[in-house]
């Protein structure tokens, strides 16, 4: 078989994993949201309502309909690119996904461009000074943005930067300025993983025999670190950016919170206030697809890199 | 032999000797003790005093979680409030102290959950193989496709939000991973020699799963449970910042930081100290673990 025919297979074999992964992903969540509680209409009537307004909820909802029925139902909606109706606005839930989308996306990619671009920086500067006090200071950093929780960074930079200098607005979303304190916060996480990874992995790489090889055969330093050292280096840490990548969007939720942006993480805090469940389902897919979407393309690109994945 | 030494020779696994003869044990444990670092004494320090303020904080704290101070509202720190007071004139210290035991029962009893669940599930999954393995892999992998944070909001939503049931969110949350490391470790010492001579000298298997496979989990179970203290601290944490299962009368740590969110341009200090706590709390058990994994998992040894 060609080489190019084993890798339209693997990627059709990775695409077909990722679209069974997300239908499994929303049937977990379908059954966590409407079989656990036994029912949603209860849970929106609140606790005090009596039996007859929860059962117009449930009519209204087609929520008293058996589960495998209501589940065929929702699953066939998916299909046609259907998330359902708010139950408190009555407006399609993907009309408001949609709206609020672009807020989001452009917060967890300028997130992800600092994190890339401080993981990689800090991280070589570490490995290569191992064991000396800038890996150290890099070191005690890292621990700490790791151990905060980010909605709290959050809040210390706008006291910071808005509140004490006045350099830059702490809330709202639209214009550049505004996005720089809420990447700065959601890439905190992201960034310091990262960092330690590649710094491990530089410190790995350095002492292969391969690293002395080219500099016995006199290479210069810089040409042994750049062309060949990070290189490699960085595979590992692509791998780990895949996972955690993930979970970007959904800590946006919280951050978006601190700085009063709009977006996806607005529209879930509101549906939680009010429990409209569909709009908290079309938000939690969201998420998972874009998750299970990052893992498969950072799994095609880390295939690419090292041919070496592929085989296996 | 020591643990260490067999476990570099043998490779890449956390392993001991045969027929846990000398498994994992609290006697281990103290053998190393007198080695530990700067970072590792103030993080069992800073732990103690946590504990002990969760378990007596009337004790500690200078007033009570409810004492209102009305002529000293927002106050800055100082003399009498040492971290300053919040809009109501409560001792933000106090309320630090008396939110302790949350934060405390919180963390333990999430983990508790994922690692009783998640460990029995694992040792199971991996030690019978076959179909129930391919099963419970592909639930654990659905599982995972959810991001953490979101899986936790809606089954605490689900379950209707109170204390209790964030705690049962999180720990739901945290079985899979820990079904999935500890299968793949019950998977690496099934393949084992001394398994194989176990089941030949006719030793049932849940003498096996119990004596023999489960010693050998345990540090990288021990591991991963200080990592899932540290992961359900922030999670429940930003739970309660976004208003899910708080308790308006005791707050805990997360609530106070999301009320000090209200008063940022006016107190620099009520969401600044509870942020800190946190901060200080999760710290120190991921310097714990830290240590705990250099010294269980020979492969990082130099780190």
């Amino acid at each position: 078989m060609s080489a190019g025919r084993a890798d339209a297979a693997y990627v059709l074999r990775r695409l077909v994993a990722a679209v069974a992964g997300s239908f499994a992903a929303a049937t977990l969540v379908f059954l966590i949201l409407y079989w656990l509680p036994g029912d949603p209409a209860a849970l929106i009537a609140g606790d005090d309502a009596s039996p007859q307004m929860v059962a117009n909820i449930q009519a209204r909802l087609g929520t008293n309909a058996p589960l495998w029925h209501q589940y065929v139902t929702y699953i066939g909606h998916l299909l046609h690119g259907d998330l359902g109706t708010s139950f408190t606005t009555n407006e399609p839930v993907s009309h408001r996904l949609a709206g609020q989308l672009g807020a989001s996306l452009q917060l967890t990619f300028s997130a992800c461009l600092m994190s890339i671009l401080a993981g990689v920086v800090f991280g070589v500067i570490a490995g290569v000074n191992h064991d000396r006090w800038v890996d150290h200071l890099i070191q005690s950093v890292t621990m700490f943005m790791t151990s905060m929780p980010p909605f709290w960074f959050g809040l210390l930079l706008v006291m910071i930067f808005s509140v004490t200098l006045r350099w830059l607005p702490a809330i709202g979303s639209g214009s550049l300025r505004q996005l720089i304190l809420p990447s700065l916060c959601l890439s905190s996480l992201l960034a310091a993983q990262l960092t330690n990874m590649v710094r491990n992995s530089v410190i790995d790489v350095l002492e292969e025999p391969f690293v002395t090889t080219l500099r016995g055969k006199g290479l210069l330093e810089r040409s042994v670190l750049y062309r060949h050292v990070l290189r490699n280096a960085l595979i590992p840490a692509i791998t780990m950016f895949g996972l955690l990548v993930g979970e970007l969007l959904s800590s946006a939720v919280v951050v978006e919170t601190v700085f009063a942006r709009q977006g996806l993480g607005r529209l879930m805090v509101e549906a939680l206030g009010v429990k409209d469940i569909p709009m908290i389902m079309g938000v939690t897919l969201f998420a998972s697809t874009f998750l299970i979407l990052a893992n498969l393309l950072v799994d095609l690109s880390y295939s690419w890199i090292d041919p070496r994945v592929r085989a296996a | 032999m020591h643990i260490t030494q067999v476990a570099q020779a043998g490779g890449t696994q956390f392993i001991g000797r045969p027929l846990g003869a000398r498994r994992f044990s609290i006697a281990l444990l103290r053998q190393k003790l007198p080695k530990v670092s700067l970072p590792v004494i103030l993080a069992i320090f800073v732990l103690t005093v946590i504990l002990l303020c969760a378990v007596i904080p009337g004790a500690f704290a200078p007033y009570g979680p409810t004492d209102m101070d009305s002529d000293a509202v927002l106050a800055p720190p100082g003399l009498h409030h040492w971290l300053g007071t919040d809009h109501f004139g409560r001792d933000i210290l106090s309320l630090l102290i008396y939110g302790a035991g949350q934060s405390v029962v919180m963390a333990l009893g999430t983990v508790a959950i994922a690692v009783t669940v998640g460990g029995t599930i694992g040792l199971i999954t991996g030690y019978v193989g076959g179909l129930t393995d391919f099963v419970v892999m592909r639930l654990v992998d659905v599982w995972l496709s959810v991001p953490q944070m979101m899986l936790a909001i809606i089954i605490a939503t689900a379950l209707r939000a109170s204390f209790t049931h964030t705690i049962l969110a999180v720990g739901i949350v945290l079985v899979a991973p820990f079904v999935r490391m500890i299968r793949g470790q019950v998977m690496s010492v099934r393949a084992r020699p001394f398994i194989a001579a176990s089941h030949a000298i006719g030793t049932g298997h849940a003498t096996i799963i119990l004596r023999h496979v489960l010693p050998h989990c345990a540090a990288p179970l021990l591991v991963m449970a200080t990592i899932a203290v540290a992961m359900s601290i922030l999670i429940a944490s930003a739970l309660s910042f976004i208003g899910i299962g708080v308790i308006e009368d005791r707050p805990d740590w997360g609530f106070l930081l999301s009320q000090g969110h209200n008063y940022l341009t006016v107190a620099w200090w009520y969401p600044t100290f509870p942020g800190l706590a946190i901060t200080a709390l999760v710290i120190s058990v991921n310097a714990l673990g830290n240590a705990l994994r250099i010294r269980l998992d020979p492969r990082t040894v130099r780190r």
